[in-house]
């Protein structure tokens, strides 16, 4: 379908500077993204009459990387590496 | 909170009994990556690419240093095999249990359905005889109207009999003065007669009767006598 309908997944690479002129970049339309994408992850993977560990799991696991990714500067220190 | 951010009435159309919650989730392989990661990657590499992959980009951060090997390294090991072996070992049990809550929720609500079609037809079937009985109300009238004309029949009959008694001790009392005069004048006659007659008799009369009447029983001993 047309470009600005697609979904991120959907988009091809070499189209993506056009996709992205076409989304809504304001606060708004960012929250809206941001709920969007949260609502298709619960529905995909924890609103489900038998869900398993993979919900949470995927959550906990992209926390502990960002978390990670954060805190790279300090630990990469080797004061921080000596000390512990 | 969570519930809310599932988005309801988006589009014109909305049907209105929500659609059902879908049994399984999205397939993740090892709990960590979603299996549409290895779908994407296998009309390239076969089946073994997202693992080659993995190892690669595991061994290149190892290496480079991007990942540093520190004490939460060996915290994270510790946990994670702690964590691994619970679910493995619990998975089930739990799920069960879940499954078990739910079940309940849903046998509630639909006993509570249940019950309210039950009394709603039970609530029809009572209507209908309601409307059934109606159709006798005829007859219930005649029966009403036949009990009426009975009892003004037995009152009529009853007025009946208590004039004719009544006429009947009217004309039996008449009946019974004229005798009780009749019965008094003869009476009052024979006493008279008697009284005269017998003041009529002479003591003279008296004697010669009773001569004769003397003589007579004597005549008849005799007879009386010779009979024996």
């Amino acid at each position: 379908g047309p470009l600005s309908e697609r979904r991120l997944v959907d988009v091809r690479l070499g189209e993506l500077p056009a996709w992205l002129a076409t989304c809504n970049l304001s606060p708004q339309g960012l929250l809206g993204g941001v709920r969007k994408a949260w609502s298709s992850y619960y529905d995909k993977y924890i609103n489900v009459k038998r869900g398993g560990p993979a919900g949470i799991s995927m959550l906990l696991a992209g926390y502990c990387l960002l978390s990670y990714g954060w805190n790279y500067q300090h630990i990469s220190k080797i004061s921080f590496l000596v000390s512990v | 909170v969570l519930h809310t951010t599932r988005p309801l009435h988006t589009t014109q159309q909305c049907l209105a009994p929500l659609p059902p919650l879908p049994e399984k989730g999205g397939e993740v392989r090892y709990g960590l990556i979603p299996e549409e990661f290895f779908q994407f990657l296998y009309p390239k590499t076969g089946v073994t690419g997202p693992y080659m992959l993995g190892t690669g980009l595991l061994l290149y951060f190892l290496s480079k240093e991007i990942y540093v090997i520190n004490h939460e390294t060996v915290a994270a090991a510790c946990i994670l095999s702690v964590i691994i072996y619970g679910v493995k070992k619990f998975g089930s049990d739990v799920a069960a249990f879940a499954d078990k809550l739910n079940e309940e929720k849903v046998a509630r609500a639909l006993s509570v359905k249940n019950e309210a079609i039950k009394d709603l037809e039970a609530a029809i079937e009572q209507e209908k005889k309601e409307q059934w009985r109606v159709e006798g109300r005829s007859y219930l009238f005649d029966a009403k109207r036949n009990n009426i004309a009975m009892l003004l029949e037995t009152n009529y009959r009853e007025r009946l009999l208590t004039v004719y008694n009544e006429v009947k001790k009217r004309l039996d009392y008449q009946v019974a003065l004229q005798n009780l005069k009749r019965q008094k004048e003869q009476d009052h006659m024979i006493q008279w007669v008697e009284k005269n007659v017998v003041q009529s008799i002479t003591p003279q009369q008296q004697k010669e009767s009773i001569a004769k009447c003397i003589l007579d029983l004597k005549a008849l001993s005799k007879t009386a006598q010779a009979a024996v």
